[in-house]
């Protein structure tokens, strides 16, 4: 009997070691103070205790899908073109809702093999149907189109990440939310300028360097008059970045840039805030070796032409290309000292491969954070002495070694949250005051068992056998239902509640070892110092 | 000590009271959600601007619903928030203000409203992020500091932004507070350019209506999951009879809970969603206890009848019932009274839901066994005792 308990309580004391550490490390100094700040450091508060800004952003996967088929259009045009193939129309007829499907017209009946063939060696990932009237449609294989979908919603991930890193935000966290929405969850503790830390992930920085053809002009309207209303194949119209203080009424300007660009993000190997000649802030590039390249051979071809600097399909910058440039360029464009840094380091960052917008922001100031932790951590001390107090009172002797099972399992608990990293949230601290609640029902299970076991006759060491054998079962059977209801919180949830569940679930699994294991140790080492026939206190 | 000592209490021949009981709760209830209050929804789920103010003065309610409406917010609503002293607001938009395209445009329309009345050109130093003081501070360079600049003032301002929302808890009211915070040179030129406005914004939330249908629906998903979960588990370790007992009497301790929210007209938010699934754990917790107890009974006392054998089950664990729901209660008023406002909602959904829960066990799982066995008994199907699986095999 006696060597029994030395094992158990050898196990205990060593549960206790183990969970303290996971609370508080191994502490550089043992003051209040040095254990508060282990304390600080081991357990993650959420968002809602520490403030900052939690966002959920939707990727609009379509634009991605969009470049991807505007591409396939092209690539079939040429093709069809160098296979002397006759066609009357290649489009996208529904770009928003099925950007994938591409509708070609007019191809001859006997050109149809053809056709197939080039689809099935070029675009492998395209399906092929016929329709009537020598209409084909092509859309993606849905394997593929998800497979687009996929990469860039990671690709979003990695960009945003780049960006937030140089920003020096600490332990921010970026993850895929939600199932198959494309949608992204960006937490960012401590972040006191939320609305541009906003900005700059929003930006899709898709940075082209284009030929420009003609403008400004002051409107649309304008520029079609000016081309005799209708514009050359190759060029489009786009919109000036807007300068307030211009003259001109509206403020717009519009420039006519040529469809293919000379080189884009992707060619960038660096990007820097500089000044340009007149001492504004500018954003100062580097090409990649390729990049350079092409840049060179274009800017040689187009010596005295115009060179359009396009950020997100607006012209940022229009500059007269004096001689042949390899691989620097200046970008200028009015902006701030803070706007010029902001965009080297998004340009740095590289480009988006789809838009994104904000689905969900909610930012908590670090004074309510403060707040929060205080009124918990109030309402869990409180709490808990209540129960603690009761119990002494009620069940006297064995009041005590209730008290201890739950003082252990709160223990238990905060040292699992050390140790897994898990964060402690708001309704976290309520899931570790309802653990009290509840933890304290498996004793109170055992206890009122043993009651009634005595009650009936039964000799002291017989009570708490029977007592703590006939309560296991429930035990088992009411922990067993509420992790479930846990588990299901944890996957349907989102961060704060998920930070509730995780604490349910620990606190529940701690109690199982507390209430049973450790309560009824304390039992035996009583009952083994006894004499035969002597009273429990309970 | 000790409360009950071998209490014998008929509780199922009060079953009639019980049934009307629940009935006017759960019909008061349904009544509201149809007629009255609706299902009062919070943001979360419905989509919309929330912002959290505090003000340096116990706010007026009258100048800054004037204030909305200046700025064409004439929907906003203006609620006191925690305790007077606390001097907090909580200005709500509708989802319809709150576009996904500008989802933050509610909330820059709601500060400046507030700041309307602000000196001309002179900024907010109650809303100025650290790095924008930082920035404004390098510009204008009052210590005429040399290379460590940077770092030098980008710590001014941290102090400052520190002391105004930890230790002010998000106000300031006058500038004289900063001394000893900052330096008296950097005091004075904050006063050039800023002003103190009588508010700072603590909180926001902000849900698109896209996200708000997205997580109606994994609430709804997450209640049903945790019903089924509990009917397959009960049906696994007892019968499937106390498996639909367990589940329908969950399901009125969540009618009732949802049923007081739409009574008292107060929001159901996400926490909330998360306090229901508690208390549909907590409440099985309870009734499990019972049905164990009448499950180890039945094995006992094989020739009484039903309804005393579950009299009996309820009156042995009662004093556990009354001693851990009072213990569990105590716990979670603690979490009422003191757990601050953000809890709030979390808690009164937890402190009805307990009394509800325990209520239940008792007066709706345990007769609906025994309303089982007589409607069998009606219909000549013989006798059955509703014992669990394990005494079955036992008996084998």
């Amino acid at each position: 009997m006696n060597k029994n308990l030395g094992w158990k309580l050898g196990l205990i004391a060593a549960t206790l070691i183990v969970f303290l550490i996971g609370i508080f490390g191994i502490p550089k100094e043992l003051s209040g103070k040095g254990l508060l700040a282990s304390l600080q450091e081991r357990i993650h508060l959420g968002l809602d205790l520490k403030g900052g800004t939690h966002l959920i952003l939707q990727v609009q996967v379509n634009d991605a899908v969009n470049v991807e088929s505007d591409n396939a259009v092209e690539r079939l045009k040429a093709d069809l073109r160098t296979r002397k193939i006759n066609y009357t129309e290649i489009s996208k007829p529904d770009p928003v809702n099925n950007p994938d499907k591409i509708v070609i017209k007019g191809v001859p009946p006997e050109a149809s093999a053809d056709l197939r063939s080039i689809v099935s060696d070029r675009l492998p990932e395209y399906q092929l149907t016929s329709g009537a009237e020598n209409t084909w449609t092509l859309a993606m294989k849905p394997q593929a189109l998800t497979e687009l979908k996929n990469r860039a919603v990671s690709q979003a991930i990695e960009t945003i990440r780049n960006r937030i890193d140089q920003l020096g935000v600490t332990e921010p966290i970026i993850q895929e939310h939600g199932l198959g929405q494309y949608q992204i969850l960006v937490q960012l503790p401590g972040v006191d300028d939320p609305g541009r830390v906003k900005e700059i992930m929003q930006s899709t920085a898709m940075l082209e360097i284009r030929q420009s053809l003609g403008g400004p002009y002051a409107s649309e309207q304008a520029a079609l008059q000016e081309h005799g209303g209708v514009l050359p194949p190759d060029a489009v119209l786009m919109r000036g970045k807007s300068i307030g203080t211009r003259d001109s009424d509206s403020g717009e300007t519009w420039y006519l840039i040529s469809r293919a660009s000379a080189v884009t993000g992707r060619d960038l190997r660096t990007a820097d805030p500089s000044r340009d000649e007149n001492g504004q802030p500018a954003v100062r590039f580097n090409l990649t070796g390729e990049g350079g390249r092409r840049f060179g051979a274009f800017t040689a071809a187009h010596v005295g032409d115009n060179l359009a600097v396009v950020l997100d399909n607006k012209v940022q910058e229009v500059a007269v290309i004096k001689e042949q440039i390899h691989d620097t360029g200046v970008i200028n464009g009015r902006f701030s000292e803070q706007e010029a840094k902001d965009l080297a380091m998004i340009l740095r960052s590289g480009a988006l491969p789809a838009g994104i917008k904000y689905l969900e922001e909610r930012t908590v100031g670090p004074s309510l954070g403060t707040d929060s932790i205080r009124a918990g951590v109030q309402a869990a001390v409180i709490g808990m002495l209540a129960v603690l107090i009761f119990m002494l009172v009620y069940y006297r002797g064995a009041g005590i070694n209730a008290d201890i099972a739950l003082i252990l399992n709160l223990i238990i608990l905060l040292g699992f949250l050390g140790y897994s990293g898990a964060t402690l949230t708001l309704p976290g601290i309520a899931g570790v005051i309802l653990t009290v609640g509840m933890g304290v029902d498996s004793n109170v299970l055992i206890f009122e068992r043993i009651r009634e076991e005595l009650r009936n006759g039964k000799t002291p060491p017989s009570a708490v056998e029977q007592g703590f054998s006939r309560a296991w079962v429930t035990i088992v059977d009411t922990h067993v239902t509420t992790i479930v209801s846990a588990f299901i919180l944890f996957i349907f949830g989102t961060g704060p509640v998920r930070g509730f569940a995780v604490t349910l679930t620990f606190g529940l699994l701690a109690n199982l070892f507390t209430a049973v294991f450790v309560s009824r140790m304390i039992f035996d080492w009583i009952l083994s110092r006894k004499q035969r026939g002597e009273a429990l206190s309970i | 000590m000790e409360f009950f000592r071998n209490p014998n209490i008929d509780f199922l021949g009060k079953k009639w009271y019980f049934l009307a009981f629940s009935l006017v709760f759960s019909v008061a209830g349904v009544l509201s959600m149809l007629f009255w209050h609706g299902i009062p929804l919070g943001v979360d789920f419905r989509g919309g601007t929330l912002v959290y103010v505090k003000f340096s003065h116990a706010p007026n309610d009258n100048a800054i619903r004037a204030a909305m409406d200046r700025a064409g917010l004439h929907n906003a609503r203006i609620q006191r928030y925690g305790p007077a002293t606390n001097n907090e607001v909580l200005i709500a938009l509708e989802e319809k203000e709150t576009s996904e395209q500008a989802l933050d445009r509610g909330k820059l329309q709601i500060i400046n409203a507030l700041e309307s009345n602000a000196p001309q050109g002179k900024l907010d130093l109650n809303n100025t992020s650290s790095l924008a003081l930082t920035s404004y501070l390098l510009q204008k360079d009052p210590l005429h500091a040399g290379t460590d600049a940077n770092q030098r003032y980008a710590a001014q301002a941290q102090a400052i932004v520190t002391y105004r929302d930890k230790t002010r808890g998000g106000v300031l009211s006058s500038f004289d507070e900063l001394k000893g915070v900052a330096d008296p040179a950097v005091i004075a030129a904050l006063q050039e350019a800023f002003y103190l406005s009588d508010f700072g914004v603590r909180n926001v939330e902000i849900v698109g209506p896209q996200v708000g249908k997205q997580l109606q629906t994994q609430a709804k998903l997450a209640v049903l999951y945790s019903l089924a979960g509990m009917l397959v588990y009960l049906g696994f370790r007892f019968e499937w009879i106390y498996g639909v007992a367990a589940v329908i009497t969950v399901f009125h301790d969540t009618l009732i809970t949802v049923g007081a929210f739409s009574l008292a007209n107060k929001e159901i938010s996400l926490t909330v969603i998360a306090a229901i699934l508690t208390l549909i754990g907590y409440s099985n917790n309870d009734t499990i206890v019972i049905f164990d107890r009448i499950r180890e009974n039945l094995k006992l006392m094989r020739r009484e009848k039903l309804a005393d054998v579950v009299n009996k089950s309820i009156n042995q664990t009662l004093s556990r019932t009354i001693l851990t729901a009072g213990l569990t209660f105590l716990t979670v008023l603690a979490l009422y009274l003191f757990g601050g406002e953000v809890l709030h909602g979390f808690s009164f959904a937890l402190v009805i839901g307990i009394l509800i829960g325990t209520y239940s066990s008792i007066a709706i799982a345990a007769p609906i066994l025994v309303a089982y066995q007589d409607w069998r008994l009606k219909r000549k199907q013989g006798p059955m005792v509703a014992a669990g699986k394990e005494s079955r095999r036992r008996a084998v």
